[in-house]
C-alpha cells in the first residue's frame, strides 16, 4: 500500500484539497487587504464613510474566521485522512457537493455584504438584523461542511474495524476530534440562525428573544476556535517534526491533547457573554474553570512540538542546553512555521487566561485588547501554521517543487513580525480602553491623543501583513508552474521515537467522550439555555444595520 | 501506554498552574466579592420611557436615603442618555443601564464599570471610583474633578463610533 518512493499514493483527493484551500487563500487575500484598509480609516488616514468601515469589518471577519478557515481545514483534512489511512476518500461525490454548497454560501453572503445590507459584523448580534441572503449564505455554508464530518468519521471508523486493536494514525486521531468537535459546535449558531435570525429576517417574525440568541452564539463560539486550531496542532504534531529532521516526542501524549481539546473547549462558551445581565454569576464561575482547563492541552502541546524540535536539534548535531536550538533547521519553510506558531502561542495564550479570569475580563471586554487576543492566537499562531502545511503539501499536490523555500521562510517571518507590530500596540490600546470596532475615534482629544503614538505602529503591521499574504499567493501560484518536477509526492507523517502499534481504547476513538460530552454539554447548558423558555422577558423587536 | 518522565512532570507543573489560577479567581470571587455584572433582571426595552425607573426624568445620578449613590442610563442609537454623569470617587455607586433599542456596551475609561447593555434587561454594575485610576487617563477640569468618556463598545450600527457620553468624577 505504501507509496514510498512512488509517484504519489493511491488515489489520492489532491483536486479536492487544492480545490478548498484555493478558495480559502484566494479570500484570504482579499481580506487581508480589507484589515489594511480598516486600519487606515480607523486612524483617519483616509477617510472613506463609517458605513465601509463597518462593512470592510464584517466581510474580513467573515471571510477569515468562517471561509477562510472552514475551506483550508477541509481541504486539509482530506489529504490528511487520505494520506495518513492510506485510503482514497469515501462518498467523493458527496465530498465535492458539500464544497460547491459552501461556495455557493460564501458567495451568496459575500455580495449580501458587499451591497450594503447586512452591515452587522462576522458575529451578526441581534436584535439588529441582516439581510436574509447573509444568514443563507452562512446556513450553506455550514451545510455544506456536513459531508467532510461524515466522510472522516466514517473512515476512522471502518479502518478500526479493518484494523482491530491496532492504534489509529495520530493526524487522522486529531483531525477525527476536529471532525466530531465541528459537529457540536455548529449546533447552537445552526439553532440561531435557522430558528430565529432567518425567520426575523424574513419578517416571518416580529420578535426575537435575544438572550436565547446570545446563548446559542456562545454555545458556537468558543468551540469553533479550537475547531480552527486543531489542523495547526495536527500540523505541529505530524508533519513539523519530520520537516525539522526529527521525531514526535510522544503520540500517546498527542492524543490526550486531542481528547482534551474536544472535552474541555465545548462546555465553557459562557466566558464570551462573562458581563451580559442576562446570565447569572454562579453559571459564569462554571464555565470559567472549563476555560482555564482548555489551558493545559496547549501547554503540554508546547512542551511536546519543543521536545520534537529538540530530537530534531540533537541529531542535527546541537550539543548543550540550547545549542539544539541554533541547529534547528531555519530555512526550512514547515519547520519555521512550526517554531513561529509556538512562540506566537505565548503571549497569545497569556491574553487568554487574562481573558479568561471572570472579573478581571470586565476590564478588557470589547477594547482593542479583544481583537489583538485573538489575532495573535488565530491570526497569528493557527494561520501560520495554515501557511506552512501549505508549504508542505504544495509539491505533493502539484508535483511540483515549491517556486522558492527562501520566499515562503521570509514570507513566514513577515507575518510572525507584522502580526506582533499589528497587536502590540492593539492591546496597549486597549488597556488604554480604545473600544474596538469604532469607525473614527470622535472622543475627547485628550484622550484620543494617548492612543495616537500607537497608530503608526499599528498601520507599519498591516503594510507588513499585506505584503506577506501578497508572497504567500504569488509562491503558491508559481508553483503550479514550475518547470522543476517534485520526484516524491508520497506523504510520510513524523514517527515517533518508538513505533507505536497499540493505545489504550480511550486513545483510539471517541465514542466514550462522546457520551461524556453530553453529560458536561447538558450540565453546562441545561439551565443557561433553558432558562430563556421559563424566564418572562418581553422579546426584542429587530432592527436594521442603519 | 508510556509516558515520558520529563512529560509526567510537566503534566504536573501544568495541572499545578492551572489549580492556582482557578483558586485565585474562586478567591476573588467568593471572599472578595469581584463579580462580572450578572444581574438577571427583565425589563421591556420598548416601553422604557413609560416604566417607572427609566422614565426620562428618573436619568441620571440620584442619592438614595440610605446615602447610596445610583446612576441611571439608556443607551439607545446613538446616543448615552443623560450625556454627563457626575459620580464621587471613594463612594460605593450602583450603576443601572438599559437599551432602548438593539446590543450595547457601557464601559467608562479609567474604572471597573464594564456591561454589555442588552435589550429585554436592566445591566447592574456595583462599583467604587478611584479617583487617582481617573485622573490618569481623564481631562482635569478647573474645579479639581476629572472628566473621562463613557463609550458604547458594542457594535451598534452605523453610527456606533458617535454613541459616548462623559463621566465627571470629584473627589470625594
Amino acid at each position: 500500500m505504501s507509496a514510498a518512493g512512488g509517484a504519489s499514493d493511491v488515489r489520492r483527493p489532491d483536486a479536492l484539497t487544492l480545490a478548498h484551500i484555493w478558495v480559502g487563500f484566494g479570500l484570504f487575500a482579499v481580506a487581508t487587504l480589507l484589515g489594511l484598509y480598516q486600519l487606515l480609516e480607523r486612524n483617519e488616514v483616509i477617510r472613506t464613510s463609517a458605513a465601509g468601515y463597518y462593512g470592510s469589518t464584517t466581510l474580513h471577519g467573515v471571510i477569515q474566521a468562517f471561509v477562510l478557515t472552514t475551506f483550508f481545514i477541509l481541504g486539509f483534512g482530506y489529504f490528511v485522512t487520505a494520506t495518513s489511512l492510506k485510503r482514497p476518500i469515501r462518498w467523493p461525490g458527496l465530498a465535492w457537493a458539500g464544497f460547491a454548497t459552501m461556495l455557493t454560501g460564501s458567495v451568496v453572503a459575500a455580495l449580501s455584504i458587499v451591497t450594503g445590507r447586512s452591515t452587522v459584523l462576522y458575529t451578526f448580534y441581534p436584535p439588529m438584523i441582516a439581510h436574509w441572503t447573509l444568514y443563507a449564505g452562512a446556513a450553506l455554508l455550514l451545510v455544506g461542511s456536513i459531508p467532510w464530518i461524515a466522510i472522516t468519521i466514517a473512515m476512522s471508523v471502518t479502518w478500526k474495524r479493518e484494523n482491530p486493536g491496532r492504534a489509529i494514525p495520530l493526524p487522522q486521531f486529531g483531525m477525527t476530534s476536529c471532525a466530531v468537535l465541528w459537529a457540536w459546535t455548529m449546533v447552537g449558531v445552526v439553532a440561531e440562525v435557522v430558528f430565529q435570525l432567518l425567520p426575523a429576517s424574513l419578517g416571518l417574525t416580529q420578535t426575537i428573544d435575544i438572550g436565547l440568541a446570545r446563548a446559542l452564539f456562545a454555545w458556537t463560539l468558543h468551540p469553533i476556535v479550537y475547531f480552527w486550531l486543531i489542523p495547526a496542532y495536527v500540523a505541529l504534531y505530524s508533519i513539523v517534526p519530520k520537516a525539522a529532521g526529527g521525531y514526535l516526542f510522544s503520540d500517546e501524549m498527542g492524543r490526550v491533547v486531542f481528547v482534551m481539546l474536544l472535552v474541555f473547549s465545548l462546555p465553557i462558551g459562557l466566558h464570551h457573554v462573562f458581563v451580559d445581565p442576562e446570565q447569572a454569576a454562579g453559571w459564569k464561575l462554571m464555565h470559567a474553570f472549563g476555560t482555564f482547563l482548555v489551558a493545559l492541552p496547549t501547554l503540554l502541546t508546547g512542551f511536546t512540538v519543543a521536545a520534537s524540535l529538540e530530537t530534531a536539534g540533537r541529531l542535527r548535531g546541537g550539543k548543550g542546553l540550547f545549542g539544539w536550538v541554533r541547529a534547528l533547521p531555519w530555512s526550512e519553510p514547515v519547520a519555521l512555521g512550526g517554531i513561529l506558531a509556538l512562540l506566537l502561542l505565548l503571549p497569545g495564550g497569556f491574553g487568554g487566561l487574562v481573558n479568561a479570569s471572570y472579573a478581571m475580563d470586565t476590564m478588557v471586554h470589547n477594547t482593542m485588547w479583544m481583537p489583538a487576543h485573538f489575532h495573535l492566537i488565530f491570526g497569528g499562531a493557527v494561520v501560520i501554521m495554515y501557511f506552512a502545511s501549505a508549504y508542505a503539501l504544495w509539491p505533493r499536490l502539484t508535483g511540483r517543487r515549491l517556486h522558492s523555500r527562501s520566499m515562503a521562510a521570509a514570507q513566514l517571518w513577515l507575518w510572525f513580525i507584522g502580526m506582533l507590530t499589528l497587536t502590540i500596540p492593539w492591546h496597549i490600546v486597549g488597556l488604554l480602553w480604545m473600544p474596538r470596532r469604532t469607525a473614527y475615534s470622535p472622543y475627547d482629544p485628550q484622550i484620543v491623543a494617548r492612543w495616537r503614538p500607537y497608530t503608526v505602529v499599528m498601520i507599519a503591521g498591516g503594510v507588513l501583513l499585506v505584503i506577506s499574504g501578497v508572497m504567500l499567493v504569488a509562491n503558491l501560484l508559481l508553483t503550479h508552474r514550475n518547470r522543476e518536477r517534485e520526484p516524491d509526492r508520497s506523504m510520510a507523517y513524523a514517527d515517533t521515537i518508538e513505533p507505536v502499534v497499540t493505545v489504550p481504547a480511550l486513545l483510539n476513538g471517541f465514542a466514550t467522550w462522546n457520551w461524556l460530552l453530553v453529560v458536561l454539554m447538558t450540565v453546562s447548558w441545561a439551565y443557561p439555555i433553558g432558562q430563556f423558555f421559563f424566564m418572562h422577558v418581553d422579546k426584542a423587536l429587530p432592527w436594521g444595520p442603519r | 501506554m508510556r509516558v515520558h518522565p520529563a512529560e509526567k512532570r510537566w503534566l504536573v507543573v501544568a495541572i499545578l498552574l492551572v489549580a492556582v489560577m482557578i483558586g485565585l479567581v474562586v478567591y476573588t470571587a467568593v471572599a472578595m466579592s469581584v463579580h462580572p455584572p450578572s444581574n438577571v433582571e427583565a425589563i421591556d426595552s420598548t416601553r422604557l420611557h413609560l416604566s417607572a425607573e427609566f422614565a426620562e426624568d428618573n436619568l441620571g445620578v440620584k442619592r438614595g436615603t440610605d446615602g447610596t449613590v445610583v446612576a441611571r442610563v439608556v443607551m439607545a442609537r446613538y446616543m448615552v442618555h443623560p450625556q454627563e454623569l457626575t459620580l464621587p470617587a471613594g463612594t460605593p455607586i450602583v450603576l443601572r443601564a438599559a437599551s432602548a433599542d438593539v446590543l450595547h456596551g457601557l464601559n467608562v475609561a479609567g474604572t471597573n464599570i464594564g456591561t454589555q447593555v442588552v435589550p429585554g434587561y436592566v445591566s447592574q454594575v456595583r462599583t467604587t471610583i478611584n479617583f487617582d485610576s481617573v485622573a490618569k487617563v481623564g481631562v482635569r477640569n478647573a474645579d479639581g474633578s476629572v472628566t473621562v468618556p463613557l463609550f458604547c463598545n458594542e457594535y451598534c450600527g452605523l453610527g456606533h463610533q458617535s454613541m459616548w457620553g462623559r463621566v465627571r468624577v470629584t473627589r470625594r
